[in-house]
């Protein structure tokens, strides 16, 4: 079989699924580092409104000398949203070509499946992503909170959280995120080919541990509304 | 042991295939699962109907002939174990068993159980393979390889080429396979020349042939016969990302 050789670098890893799964890798790290940094600035909750909306504000007005207001914040959400194009490009693209790769399934259900958040990480992913529409309209906008947009950051979080069905919804979302990081970031290692067979275990172990930090480190936040110890 | 078995049946590759059930009475708890296939061939044989097709030759567990997908699982229950030397005795008595071939676009139906795996060789032939001039055999010493890696190799070398972890993927993907004679020649002093064309080439020939992208679920090597581990499928990825920024080819 004759191969065309792929000469420029973005068509040769576009034009593999392992290029295109290293596509996912890297901004899924993306992603990983600023949820991260976002689960730190919500703990700040616990220091207060002072403090909270301090840091609210300041992340408006990092680098503000150079980029001007909110330019560190923009430049930010520029890569997220980058990040977030290509890396569900690459996702339903790979989707699409495991879609033809068996046209006829089977009569007996299989019996091994994977992990619960490996069989879950494209719909987890599309969920994922509907949260955050809302999340931002809710948190961000302000257009589906009920104070509106102009609010102090602390005063919005505790009125959002306060309707029991949002924060619920706001936990729900925070699992279907660490099932994804669970996977994902295993993945990504494995994707990067830093697994081996000794190391596997290990790996395996350091993915769950980051998924379950963070999914506690955001979903303490609406509990702490909802049991009164934000108010 | 009575057995009621559900086989996929399918006269030839465009023929629509249905389950049919079958009933067998006298299968002996020794007898291999191929074995008691033969019973029930030997059964419609004299009832004067088609018998049932299925790959097979060695019956020892190391040509890759056999396969099939039973109650949901390639090569049966039993852990790295071929359908040939699953044994009846992994069943009980009165249970019903599902027997489906592989499922892959790139492995279409022949007839029955019977699947064309010819995607294989076309992946094999897109680098599976050192060139070396022929001639008298070097001296074995001569090249040394370390342990480990000696070791790392022929575990991947012991892949039979079955096509259990294509049945198995929930994506179709025959990473394993590839991973496994990637990870065979890369790590052996023979393999290198031709270690990062040879990565690109065979990942290249398997997404051409139709075959899914790994999503690294690991049902693979829960099936496979020879317990070939998933952290080759990372070796394969090493390979194909370094020789995707270095911008390896092979003209």
């Amino acid at each position: 079989m004759v191969i065309t050789p792929q000469r420029n670098i973005v068509s040769r890893t576009w034009g593999t699924s392992v290029g295109k799964k290293s596509v996912i890798a890297v901004t899924g790290i993306v992603f990983l580092l600023y949820v991260i940094a976002h689960m730190i600035g919500n703990l700040k909750v616990f220091f207060g409104i002072e403090t909270f909306d301090a840091y609210s504000q300041h992340l408006r007005e990092i680098g503000e000398a150079i980029f001007g207001y909110e330019g560190v914040l923009w430049g930010i959400r520029a890569v997220l949203v980058g990040s977030v194009v290509l890396h569900m490009w690459a996702a339903f693209s790979l989707w699409y070509q495991a879609k033809k790769a068996r046209p006829i399934g089977y009569q007996h259900r299989q019996r091994w499946e994977g992990s619960y958040a490996a069989r879950t990480m494209r719909w987890g992913g599309v969920i994922i992503a509907l949260f955050v529409i809302w999340h931002i309209l809710d948190l961000t906008t302000g257009t589906v909170n009920p104070l509106g947009g102009d609010e102090s950051a602390y005063l919005k979080l505790v009125a959002s959280f306060d309707r029991w069905y949002v924060a619920l919804f706001y936990i729900l979302a925070v699992v279907a995120l660490g099932l994804h990081i669970r996977h994902g970031l295993w993945s990504a290692i494995q994707t990067f080919g830093a697994n081996s067979a000794l190391k596997q275990n290990a790996l395996k172990t350091f993915a769950f541990v980051v998924a379950a930090v963070i999914t506690i480190g955001f979903a303490i936040v609406p509990l702490s509304v909802m049991t009164g110890l934000v108010r | 042991m009575k057995l009621t078995l559900r086989i996929w049946r399918q006269a030839s590759p465009e023929a629509k295939g249905k389950m049919q059930k079958y009933t067998l009475d006298d299968v002996e708890p020794d007898m291999s699962f191929l074995e008691m296939l033969d019973v029930l061939n030997e059964k419609l044989v004299l009832d004067d109907k088609d018998p049932v097709s299925f790959d097979h030759d060695c019956r020892e567990g190391i040509c890759g002939s056999c396969g099939m997908v039973i109650n949901g699982n390639a090569h049966g229950p039993q852990k790295f174990t071929t359908t040939c030397q699953l044994h009846m005795r992994h069943f009980n008595d009165g249970d019903t068993i599902d027997i489906e071939p592989w499922r892959a676009k790139a492995f279409p139906v022949v007839k029955d159980l019977v699947v064309d795996r010819s995607a294989f060789d076309e992946i094999i032939k897109s680098g599976g393979y050192i060139s070396v001039n022929t001639g008298s055999a070097p001296e074995a010493h001569a090249i040394p390889v370390d342990k480990v890696s000696a070791d790392d190799a022929f575990d991947a070398a012991t892949c039979i080429g079955c096509g259990a972890c294509v049945a198995a993927c929930p994506n179709g993907s025959s990473m394993l396979f590839t991973a496994a004679k990637v990870t065979h020649l890369g790590l052996l002093p023979q393999g290198q020349p031709e270690r990062a064309t040879r990565a690109i080439n065979m990942l290249a020939t398997q997404d051409e042939l139709d075959f899914g992208g790994c999503t690294n679920v690991g049902a693979c090597h829960e099936v496979c016969p020879k317990g070939i581990p998933l952290a080759s499928i990372a070796q394969l990825n090493h390979d194909v990302l370094g020789a995707t920024l270095t911008g390896a080819r092979s003209d």
